[in-house]
């Protein structure tokens, strides 16, 4: 079962400068908090999906028993290496793949020295799980897939907690708007990079405050519409946690801190599951179970095939 | 000081199946074959490129993927394993290169004067990206060359096709006047492929080619429609459809890198040698190859063959 899920961002610059701004300083706490409710709680697991780790061959598990590298993130070079050491819950990895596979979808699981992990995985890790007290389990974001799959591969995490019989906190690494600064921006001058970010970043924010989680998934595709650079299909980390998580509204929210980080909305946010729903809408979106591939725009319905024709008669 | 020059250019895709299939020491996996008709292509590009004396590789990376204006890899040295995040079970390569940093660092002033955001990478536990090293390694595995390594600036996401050609054609000809002042002959490589719809799931035996074919039809007619004009010369006409290449072949010319080569070689008018075309997981790859010295050379559009009448010989 999941205890508490969070969103993190996945920049590197509370973990490498915090120092370097107030705003930077923040996240950081809210980071550590964050990092001090997990190893008070009872999660025996930090089960991840992280936008920053784009997949094209289906969905890959890193499950890598120990894992240790210097990682440098490619765009922000200049403040520095991160050295770390990670642990990861192999027999986990494993499962969730299974479940991954029973549910229709092409799934992996990395097991290899050197694998580049992804900068908001290894920010996130650090901050919170310093000392490797809990094993983690880091999901890949396919670049194509869309809500169906994507629900779906919530599901199939869903069900490997169920068998495994583990306790888990759940982490999606995203930033919300997504659009960095283009210049030179000192960390003085850094904020979420336009009004229109900014005010999509607000709304998000108040949703999850008031526990609405399948609200903000359902608003997804809006928000990937209005605030997101399109780097990949869609804004799916809301959908992967939603469909992990029931699909509900029941959760009580609280947003930890908020602030820009290089112009992206970086948030720390909780939700706990919650007896009562904060709102308890109609949702309108489909619930699939299983993923059925891709679909063309021409493709049949189920059960609407024509007749195949007759078998020639061997005269 | 003689004058510089670029000796040739190529479009050198990097799809990670090429080095697996060849079987390098440096690369873990090993496999059976694969891709020959793409491997014999890059042949003939070593060739081409052993012939012209080449003091220095400078080659434009979609998989240095940076926000914040181009950046170019500021130190001498480096030695690492690359592991493909996408295609890990294929390319854990163990790299050690020597960079031109003297040049790195001349097309860093070129392309500030005309007013670009650069910046030198100066962090040396940085890793170099798997685009690079693959075409670099595809288009000379003796690794006795140096090389400079330049991002590509993910404008085209974040504004446009057009605002990205925009600041290429800036990146081409900065780089072609630091060649020119730098007095070495370089050869520059445009590491992407043409149309890149992958597939989403891989066989048992990556290498088995009883699957292998391009995504689909509408993406082998676009690249059949750019490799002609590359063999007509009609290289500025290429330069005004790449936004709907781009799009609606899903091509990976958004990251900028055939746009800076072709803006490197003054948009050529001469025929441009196609050494090899091929699918890799349903992509389209093309080895192109333009030799500046063949500016004479013009497309006989009768027999559609090109008559190759390099002005002095061999160069
Ligand atoms: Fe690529």
């Amino acid at each position: 079962m999941i205890n508490k899920a969070y969103l993190l961002p996945g920049m590197p610059h509370p973990l490498l400068c915090p120092e370097k701004s107030s705003a930077y300083q923040k996240l950081r706490q809210a980071y550590e908090r964050v990092g001090a409710e997990i190893q008070d709680s009872q999660a025996e697991l930090v089960l991840i999906y992280s936008t920053f780790w784009p997949s094209v061959i289906g969905h890959q598990i890193f499950a890598r028993p120990e894992t240790t590298w210097t990682h440098v993130d490619e765009e922000f070079h200049a403040l520095g290496s991160i050295p770390y050491t990670f642990q990861m819950d192999e027999e986990f990895g494993e499962l969730y793949k299974q479940q991954c596979l029973a549910r229709n979808l092409h799934a992996r699981t990395v097991n290899y020295a050197g694998f580049p992990l992804d900068t908001g995985t290894v920010v996130a890790l650090k901050l919170i799980n310093p000392d490797n007290r809990l094993k983690a389990v880091v999901t890949s974001s396919n670049v194509y897939a869309d809500r169906a799959e994507t629900l779906v591969l919530g599901k199939a995490a869903g069900d490997a907690l169920e068998h495994s019989g583990k306790k888990a906190v759940a982490l999606v690494i995203s930033a919300l708007s997504n659009r960095l600064h283009q210049g030179r921006v000192t960390p003085e001058e850094d904020r979420i990079h336009s009004l229109k970010d900014e005010e999509w970043n607000r709304k998000f924010l108040e949703f999850l405050e008031e526990g609405r989680l399948e609200d903000v998934a359902q608003l997804s595709r809006q928000f990937h519409r209005e605030a997101r650079v399109h780097k990949v299909n869609n804004f799916k980390p809301f959908w992967w946690l939603s469909g992990l998580m029931g699909q509900s509204n029941r959760f009580q929210g609280e947003v930890f801190e908020y602030q820009s980080v290089y112009g992206t909305g970086a948030a720390v946010v909780g939700l706990e599951p919650a007896a009562v729903a904060a709102r308890d809408l109609e949702f309108d979106e489909a619930d699939p179970d299983v993923y059925a591939g891709e679909r063309n725009v021409l493709a049949v319905e189920a059960g609407m095939e024509p007749e195949p024709e007759p078998e020639a008669q061997n005269v | 000081m003689k004058q510089g020059e670029i000796v040739l250019g190529a479009l050198a895709p990097h799809p990670p199946h090429l080095v697996y299939a060849e079987n390098p020491p440096q690369n873990e996996p090993k496999a059976e074959c694969g891709w020959e008709v793409l491997r014999w292509g890059y042949e003939r590009l070593r060739k081409s490129l052993a012939q012209r004396k080449v003091d220095v590789l400078i080659v434009h990376s979609p998989h240095w993927r940076t926000m914040t204006g181009t950046h170019f890899l500021g130190v001498e040295h480096f030695k690492g394993l690359s592991v493909d995040p996408v295609f890990p079970n294929l390319f854990r390569f163990h790299y050690d290169l020597k960079v031109d940093v003297e040049l790195s660092r001349q097309i860093f002033t070129e392309a500030q004067g005309l007013g670009l955001e650069v910046q030198m990478m100066t962090n040396p536990d940085f890793r170099i990206d798997y685009g690079t090293i693959i075409s670099c390694h595809l288009s000379r595995p003796e690794w006795d060359i140096p090389i400079v390594a330049i991002s590509s600036h993910g404008l085209a996401r974040y504004f446009n096709m057009e605002v990205m050609q925009a600041v290429m054609l800036k990146l081409g000809q900065a780089t072609k006047v630091a060649v020119e002042k730098s007095g070495k002959r370089a050869a520059l490589l445009a590491s992407n492929s043409l149309s890149h719809r992958h597939f989403v799931v891989e066989p048992e035996v990556p290498e088995d080619m009883s699957f292998e074919h391009i995504q689909n039809h509408s993406q082998y007619l676009w690249d059949m429609k750019v490799l002609d004009l590359m063999k007509r010369g009609q290289t500025q006409e290429l330069l005004e459809i790449m936004p709907d290449f781009t799009e609606q072949a899903v091509a990976e010319t958004d990251g900028g890198s055939l746009t800076w080569l072709l803006s490197a070689l003054d948009f050529p008018t001469y025929p441009a040698e196609v050494h090899a075309y091929g699918s890799v997981i349903g992509t389209g790859n093309a080895i192109v190859e333009w030799n500046p010295h063949n500016r004479q050379v013009e497309w006989n559009p009768h027999n559609r063959q090109v008559e190759w009448r390099a002005q002095g010989g061999a160069q």
